[in-house]
């Protein structure tokens, strides 16, 4: 391959910013096999292949590349999926920037492999051809209860059928998936041909789900183990809304992103009045936050009809904790980034619907503890702008619920539960991973963790007096 | 999917419905609720639980035809099914003995309020109950109160029935008659209703707990967007209430809350009417 090529990225497909900024249909379009042999035959196959490590589960990434180049993506798939069971999923959201393609080493030339999209068109190729399910696992007589059904109880569910667990995963929602259903958009993963694929395969496997029934309110974490669960693991979440705690937030018209995209996603608020949970429609819309939230409600406020999007963040472009490709669509698609404003007070009419959010102006300080600079306001720095609608993204907590109603669990200062390098939590037999145990994080995190708790509760039921003591 | 046992009209656009829910019938509280979801184009709605029978593994709804959701879930008959009920949730009332208690009902807020009482009464308290509608088809559960109840009083606006005017017109005349002997006062109703009644109680400073409805879309803390003004602070009422101190609560707060999709929700109950959908069948 000439030079030239080898330093060149095979561009993804995508649809035009004019019309996809109206619809909910996903923006990215997949690679044909044409650009996924192309793209996989950059590929250097280093023999220390520092990607694999810079992938939180360390999949052999130039191994199932290979197979693509090779031809077969199917077989690619299924090297995949003996680390990661979500390469659909994974391939779509992970932050490859910041984890497998920022220590590929063409990422010094500019143009890393693009991994995420080879891992995604593996997966697309799989469910084209039908995903085999595996051979079912000779039942092993263990129940085990997973609460929580985004990918860390996903894939800690899926781990432990194989190994011929009786596995039943509680649910709070109507539909399984966690974030992937109620929180990251349509437009980004599609729910009934990634998501909904990936819990029938998980049904397929032997997982039970039990939708509608919240742990600690329905059903207690004790009682579990009084209907003869060995273990639990908690994959709760970090689904309770930060925020901002200054005048007028409870204007109407305010809303936080949680609530803002689980009406859109999973109450399907756009196809409103077919589907009857209303959601406010503003013309001018402010979102707060840098971060995935923080886009995709701003993308979502351009498909329900903004005229205007406005993502006010108090820090400056460089410290954006969104994926790159996020903040990329989000500006094609016309977001205006306003960088390094603090909002200070919401202004409301005599109706009490919002008309205004004011900032305060900020500029970067010294580095805080996370390494970014520090915000600092600069004083007598105000600027207003006229909205109609605000979207809150400024990060959620953990669901103070399951330890609330579980007796003897070790929380942290910040709500979420403490577990050691096996997942354990301070209670026998219950294991805990995903975003309640780190806090918000990412999709492929809470999968790890999800798969080496799965690991720790298997070694747990098969010696319980070993593993705690 | 849960079956509908029974469905009865008890006042105007005001039905009953025993549903099996076994799980939430075990577990429920006085005071707590279920998020229902009719049928898979409907809102995820709060109601509160009426009454149980674990043995039965049922549950009794109290539900006031407001909307399109709610005109859905009550045009489910007998031996069809509500697609999801999810519960108990929020915090079960805080029930010890407290001596006299007054329990108020306003309109369909009595189908909140007699659980609620009923947990009262089997801890021991005096209890007394006042229920009031807009005239005498209004009035509900008034059998049931009144076994429960030491003392009845029924209003209604228009004196058909009981007597004339407002809960908190009675209400007023109890304080007198006891010298403000009473220990606690429960009110569920209309918001008008409820901050009326919290007004009069302040100033006797009488201990009042309210039952407030802000819109919920989860019920378990979060989305946010149920939340509501109570003593300066943002609480959730899903998961820190639904049940108040009534002299810390923002009422006009909640009133505005409740308003905002006023003209998005006629819209949804239009579209309700035409298509009176598709249920869900065993
Ligand atoms: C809008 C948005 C966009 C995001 N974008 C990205 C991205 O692009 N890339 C990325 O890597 N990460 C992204 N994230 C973060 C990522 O989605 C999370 O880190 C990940 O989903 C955490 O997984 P989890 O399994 O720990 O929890 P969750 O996905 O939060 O799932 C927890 C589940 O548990 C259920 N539950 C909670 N309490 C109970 C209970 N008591 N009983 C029963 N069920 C209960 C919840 O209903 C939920 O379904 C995004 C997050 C959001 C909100
Ligand atoms: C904890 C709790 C317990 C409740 N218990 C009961 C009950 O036992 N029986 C019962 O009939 N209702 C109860 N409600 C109110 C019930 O949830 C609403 O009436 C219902 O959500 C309306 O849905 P809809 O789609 O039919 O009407 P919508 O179209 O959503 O609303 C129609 C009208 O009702 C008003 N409205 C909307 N939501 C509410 C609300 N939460 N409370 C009051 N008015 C509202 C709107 O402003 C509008 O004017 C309870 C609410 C809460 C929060
Ligand atoms: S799972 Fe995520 S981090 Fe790992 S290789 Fe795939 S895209 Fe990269
Ligand atoms: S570091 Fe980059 S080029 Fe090397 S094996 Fe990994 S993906 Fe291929
Ligand atoms: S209803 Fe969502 S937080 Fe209360």
């Amino acid at each position: 391959m000439a030079k030239q090529e080898r330093f060149k990225r095979t561009p993804m497909p995508e649809r035009a910013p004019e019309e996809r900024r109206n619809d909910f249909m996903e923006v990215p379009l997949g690679y044909s096999t044409e650009l996924a042999v192309a793209e996989a035959s950059r590929c250097l196959q280093c023999k220390n292949s520092p990607c694999v490590a810079g992938c939180p589960v360390e999949i052999d990434i130039p191994g199932f590349i290979k197979l693509i180049r090779d031809g077969d993506p199917v077989a690619a798939a299924r090297h995949i999926k003996l680390t990661n069971t979500l390469p659909a999923i994974c391939g779509r959201v992970c932050p490859q920037e910041t984890q497998c393609e920022a220590v590929c080493v063409l990422a010094k030339k500019g143009a890393p492999i693009a991994i995420g999209n080879l891992e995604r068109f593996a997966a697309s190729m799989e469910a084209a051809a039908g995903v085999e399910t595996p051979p079912a696992a000779e039942p092993n007589g263990h129940k085990v209860a997973v609460v929580g059904s985004g990918p860390a109880g996903l894939t800690c569910a899926g781990e432990l059928a194989r190994r011929g667990y009786d596995v039943t995963i509680y649910e709070a929602f109507h539909v399984p998936g966690g974030v992937l259903v109620y929180g990251i958009p349509e437009f980004r993963l599609p729910k009934d041909e990634v998501v909904a694929a990936e819990v029938d395969f998980l049904r397929k496997l032997g997982v039970r789900f039990v939708l509608n029934t919240v742990i600690g309110r329905t059903v207690t974490i004790d009682e579990l183990f009084d209907r003869g669960v060995e273990a639990v693991f908690v994959g709760s979440g970090a689904g309770a809304p930060m925020f901002l705690d200054i005048p007028g937030e409870n204007a109407i018209g305010v809303y936080s992103a949680n609530e803002y995209l689980t009406r859109t996603n999973l109450m399907k608020a756009y196809r409103f009045p077919k589907f009857r949970t209303p959601i406010a429609r503003g013309k001018r819309v402010a979102v707060i936050g840098g971060g995935n939230v923080a886009m995709d409600s701003a993308r979502t406020a351009l498909r329900l009809g903004a005229d205007t999007v406005l993502l006010l963040y108090r820090r400056s472009e460089k410290e954006l904790p969104a994926r790159l490709a996020e903040i990329h669509h989000a500006r094609e698609e016309g977001v205006e980034f306003h960088l390094l404003v603090s909002p200070t007070r919401i202004l409301e009419d005599a109706e009490g619907r919002v008309t205004a959010i004011e900032c305060q102006k900020m500029e970067l300080g010294e580095p805080d503890d996370s390494g970014r600079r520090r915000p600092v306001p600069i004083d007598g720095a105000f600027e207003t702008f006229d909205v109609d609608l605000i979207v809150v993204a400024i990060g959620n907590r953990p669901n103070p619920l399951i330890p609330q109603t579980t007796d003897g669990l070790k929380i942290s200062r910040w709500g979420t539960i403490e577990v050691d390098d096996k997942f354990r939590t301070s209670r026998q037999g219950i294991f805990a991973g995903g975003d309640i145990v780190t806090g918000a994080a990412t999709v492929i995190e809470a999968m790890g963790a999800g798969r080496t708790a799965a690991r720790s509760i298997d070694e747990y039921v098969n010696d319980p007096e070993h593993l705690w003591k | 999917m849960h079956n509908v046992v029974s469905r009865d009209e008890i006042a105007p656009s005001v039905v009953r419905m025993v549903v099996e829910a076994p799980a939430v019938a075990s577990k429920r509280l006085p005071g707590q609720f279920v998020v229902v979801r009719p049928l898979e184009v409907s809102e995820r709605i709060p109601l509160t639980i009426v009454d149980s029978e674990p043995a039965s593994g049922t549950i009794t709804l109290i539900v006031q035809v407001v909307g399109a959701t709610t005109r859905e879930l009550t045009s489910i008959q007998p031996g069809e099914n509500i697609l999801d009920v999810v519960g108990p949730l929020g915090r079960p009332t805080h029930i010890e003995k407290f001596g006299r208690v007054v329990s108020i009902g306003g309109g369909v807020g009595t189908a909140v309020a007699f659980p609620i009482a009923k947990g009262m009464k089997e801890a021991g308290n005096e209890v007394w109950g006042v229920i009031g509608g807009r005239s005498r088809d209004f009035v509900i559960l008034e059998d049931e109160m009144r076994s429960l109840c030491d003392r009845l009083v029924v209003t209604t606006d228009d004196g058909s029935y009981g007597v004339k005017g407002f809960v908190t017109d009675a209400l007023r005349r109890l304080i007198e008659e006891t010298s403000g002997a009473i220990d606690l006062v429960l009110a569920v109703g209309p918001l008008p209703m409820m901050k009326a009644v919290s007004a009069l109680t302040r100033e006797h400073g009488i201990h009042t707990v309210v039952s407030l409805n802000p819109i919920m879309v989860d019920g378990t803390g979060m989305c946010g967007g149920c939340r509501v003004e109570v003593g300066g602070e943002i609480k959730f009422a899903c998961v820190d209430g639904p049940e108040f101190d009534a002299h810390l609560v923002d009422f006009d707060n909640l009133a505005k809350r409740l308003r905002a999709y006023h003209d998005m929700e006629q819209q949804a109950d239009h579209q309700c009417k035409i298509g009176l959908a598709t249920r869900n069948k065993q």
